[in-house]
């Protein structure tokens, strides 16, 4: 072999990323790490991003992985850098964002004797990973960056790490293309049934009460299962509701839409859901915040669940059939079945079911009460949606009350547009996650919807969004309150608020300026309007500080041990008693 | 977390065997049991060793405890792994062998020696080592039946006892090969 052939193994490794179709590359350099970031510094084709804490690294890569369908992709060192990474990882595993992260690692010959930044980040990786590598040999360096995007990106997507040895970096390897050999085999998972298909669609036509019910498959299963889903409402004429990983597959303004159901779900969605005959769940994995209380969850129903990881059906609720596969595959099969049913077969008539839900609707579980001029959390996320709902906007949240609220007001028409994390509920989580969407839409409008609490958890962001000029608009409910938690200290412990009230908070506008950011602080409800207007029209970046009612609390709700038709409405609702076993709950 | 009630109905938990083949790489058997580990499932006994050589394959023989919907769970998050590539449930597939062998050290003086070496002989286990105080024994065979073997060691003396766990293959002469052809040598 020639020598001039022969390129660094972290030359390989940037050259692989490249060929794997990776633009952006969110990272954080250190010592472990050099020779890569040496190979970035003389590599074009890729664009680094320098980001203040490797675990936004891990949730920006996530808000481009989940805003653009791709690939997000990570760099962090050794020992600190890995281990500052593993809250991203957990959060991308539990909502199954396809995220390749490189971590270094001391040089091979010190693994093992607790050298100067070493951490045994495999093993601490191992659990919330969908795979990891630790590469102890140059030669097989390609192959592993190669399969790793391929893991990442294939079935129930989600997050792999490669764990780099500084030596190897160094090593001079001949760089080795992506072959297109197939994955590594697995028995191949069993092709669809059309028998099932068929059964299943005589089930929907003949339903009197039936609910689709989506989740955040539909949407990693690209675009094209959204439109189908909508289509499979339509046919059916059934009504649907979303989980908060699904909202947007449907458009928020299609009249079969109940809203999000869950915990801080409608009334009509979480009692359809209650009291339905045929229920088909696609792409959603009965989640606790979605079922509630499991032994009186949806009693009388036919259940069908479609899902591209074989280990979600019957994982906690007993389904009649369940569906492996990719949503967008079997959707497609169960509307064409459907279309051909629709010739031949009259349609269960759903006039009472809908007269029914719409009893339910009446209940106006999402209404609430602006008056006098301190703003409604509500109101103002409501507002926030009338005045950009024009515009290509990206959402993305911390978690708490904001969170829920953003999730109940906000509309969502498309995919992709809402970035949220949902199974592993990350305070710190949105802003990171708005980095990684602005890079991926420099021309869209993107609002990080935010509590002042979890701002604080990931603020030091507001320099790399500095830094790269991304005009993300942070818009905070503040409540100087970790409100979710006061609320479930004020319905489940005696309203003893302990540490909950957060103190010292920074003057936000001030603390923008410092930034060079703008800042905008509402306090009335008059000005509300006004202030987003600002906001969105304002070039650059902007922190607006939105003073709401301190102690709202966020309805309807199930109680925690509660069952869908047990959901109250409002903190005076005499049903709010939360159970014995409920309080040992989450 | 996610914490639910306890299921209301409850089915019997069965003992079941599961035989995998996987990647014969570090970092695989600590995905295997950290799978255990950290759902709460259960791991009676657990036996790994290369078979292949070739394409650099083991064999997991895994011995769990749960109700049929908990196994079904097993075998499917098994399967995620990706470097697992086989996983069969010998117990549903039909009959399985399923042995296992034990060394076994007793210190032993006296008229007690020779009742060691007759329940030996009725075992068919296999002197290894002798001294004038102590014996190994090597028995093989079903769990149960070392269990009751060693038992009546333990009555007879000090005893110090290693087991490999099971081991298991199904009768009859069907084999993994057609499925192994398709795993890739790298
Ligand atoms: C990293 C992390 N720590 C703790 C929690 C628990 N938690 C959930 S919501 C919440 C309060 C959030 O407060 P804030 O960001 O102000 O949002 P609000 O509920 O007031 O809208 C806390 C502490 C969490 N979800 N994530
Ligand atoms: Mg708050």
């Amino acid at each position: 072999m020639d020598d001039k052939d022969l390129i660094s193994g972290a030359e390989a490794v940037i050259n692989a990323l490249v060929e794997n179709g990776v633009e952006v590359i969110f990272g954080y350099p250190g010592g472990a790490v050099l020779p890569l970031y040496d190979a970035i510094f003389q590599n074009k084709s890729l664009k680094h991003i320098l980001v203040r804490h490797e675990q936004a690294a891990v949730h920006a890569a996530e808000g481009y992985a989940r805003s653009t369908g791709k690939v997000g992709c990570v760099l962090v060192t050794s020992g600190p850098g890995a281990t500052n990474a593993i809250t991203g990882l957990t959060d991308a595993l539990m909502d199954s964002i396809p995220v390749v992260c490189l971590s270094g690692q001391v040089p091979t010959h010190l693994i093992g004797t607790d050298a100067f930044q070493e951490a045994d980040t495999t093993g601490i990786s191992r659990p919330c990973t969908k795979h990891n590598y630790l590469v102890k040999n140059a030669d097989l360096l390609c192959d592993v960056i190669h399969e790793a995007f391929d893991i990442a990106s294939t079935g129930r997507p989600g997050p792999v790490l490669v764990d780099l040895p500084k030596d190897i970096q160094l090593t001079k390897i001949k760089y080795k293309q992506k072959s297109n050999k197939l994955q590594k085999m697995k028995p191949k998972p069993l092709s669809i049934d059309t028998q099932v298909i068929s059964e299943v669609a005589n089930l929907l036509i003949n339903a009197k009460k039936p609910i689709i019910y989506g989740g955040g498959g539909l949407i990693n299963s690209g675009p094209q299962a959204s439109t189908l889903i909508t289509q499979l409402v339509d046919l059916v004429d059934s009504p649907v509701t979303l989980t908060l990983m699904g909202l947007g597959a449907v458009p928020s303004n299609h009249k079969n839409f109940l809203g999000m159901l869950g915990m801080h779900g409608t009334y009509e969605a979480n009692l359809a859901m209650h009291h339905c005959d045929v229920m088909i769940n696609v792409g959603a994995r009965f989640d606790d915040r979605v079922t509630g209380r499991l032994n009186a969850f949806s009693p009388n129903s036919k259940k069908i669940h479609i899902d591209i990881d074989k280990s979600s059906i019957n994982k906690v609720v007993s389904v009649d059939y369940g569906i492996v596969g990719d949503c967008s595959e079997i959707l497609k099969l169960l509307v064409e079945e459907l279309k051909k049913l629709h010739n031949q077969k009259q349609i269960a008539s759903k006039k009472s079911w809908w007269s029914q839900i719409d009893e339910w609707r009446k209940k106006d579980s999402l209404g609430f009460k602006q008056f006098g001029s301190a703003i409604k959390p509500q109101q103002a996320i409501k507002s926030l949606y009338q005045k950009t709902m024009n515009f290509d906007t990206y959402i993305t949240t911390e978690v708490g009350q904001h969170q829920m609220w953003a999730a109940q007001y906000f509309g969502f028409s498309k995919p992709n547009h809402w970035m949220t994390s949902g199974g592993l509920g990350t305070m710190g989580y949105g802003l990171p996650s708005s980095v990684g969407v602005q890079i991926a839409h420099p021309k869209s409008l993107v609002i990080d919807i935010s509590g002042e609490a979890s701002f604080l958890m990931n603020m030091q962001e507001l320099s790399t969004i500095v830094q790269y000029k991304l005009p993300v608009k942070i818009f905070i409910l503040n409540n100087q309150w970790m409100g979710m938690v006061r609320q479930w200290q004020e319905l489940n412990h005696g309203s003893r608020y302990s540490e909950s009230y957060t103190e010292s908070l920074p003057d936000f506008v001030l603390l923008a300026e410092s930034f060079g950011i703008k800042g905008l602080r509402v306090e009335e409800f008059d000005k509300l309007e006004s202030a987003i207007d600002e906001m969105i029209s304002h070039k650059g970046p902007v922190i607006a500080d939105i003073r709401v009612v301190k102690e709202e609390n966020c309805f309807p709700m199930i109680p925690s041990g509660a069952a869908h038709n047990e959901m109250i409405l409002g903190i005076d609702d005499k049903k709010n008693n939360t159970s014995e076993a409920g309080l040992a709950l989450v | 977390m996610s914490v639910y009630q306890n299921n209301e109905v409850k089915e019997e938990e069965t003992s079941r065997t599961l035989s995998l083949i996987v990647d014969n790489q570090p970092g695989t058997l600590a995905r295997v049991i950290g799978l255990f580990s950290g759902r709460g499932y259960n791991i009676e006994s657990l036996n790994v060793t290369e078979v292949d050589q070739k394409r650099n394959l083991s064999r997991i023989s895994l011995v769990t405890r749960g109700t049929s919907m908990t196994i079904e769970q097993i075998k499917s998050q098994l399967l995620r792994i990706v470097p697992v590539r086989i996983v069969r449930d010998l117990t549903l597939e039909g009959p399985f062998i399923k042995s296992e062998l034990a060394l076994v050290k007793l210190v032993v003086e006296g008229a007690n020696r020779v009742e060691a070496l007759r329940i030996a002989g009725t075992f068919r286990a296999r002197t290894l080592d002798v001294t004038l105080s102590s014996f190994i024994f090597e028995l093989t065979g079903k769990p149960t039946k070392l269990d009751a073997f060693i038992d009546l060691m333990r009555s007879l003396g000090d005893t110090e006892i290693s087991r490999t766990g099971v081991s298991a293959i199904s009768r009859g002469n069907k084999t993994e090969t057609k499925l192994l052809d398709q795993i890739q040598v790298n």
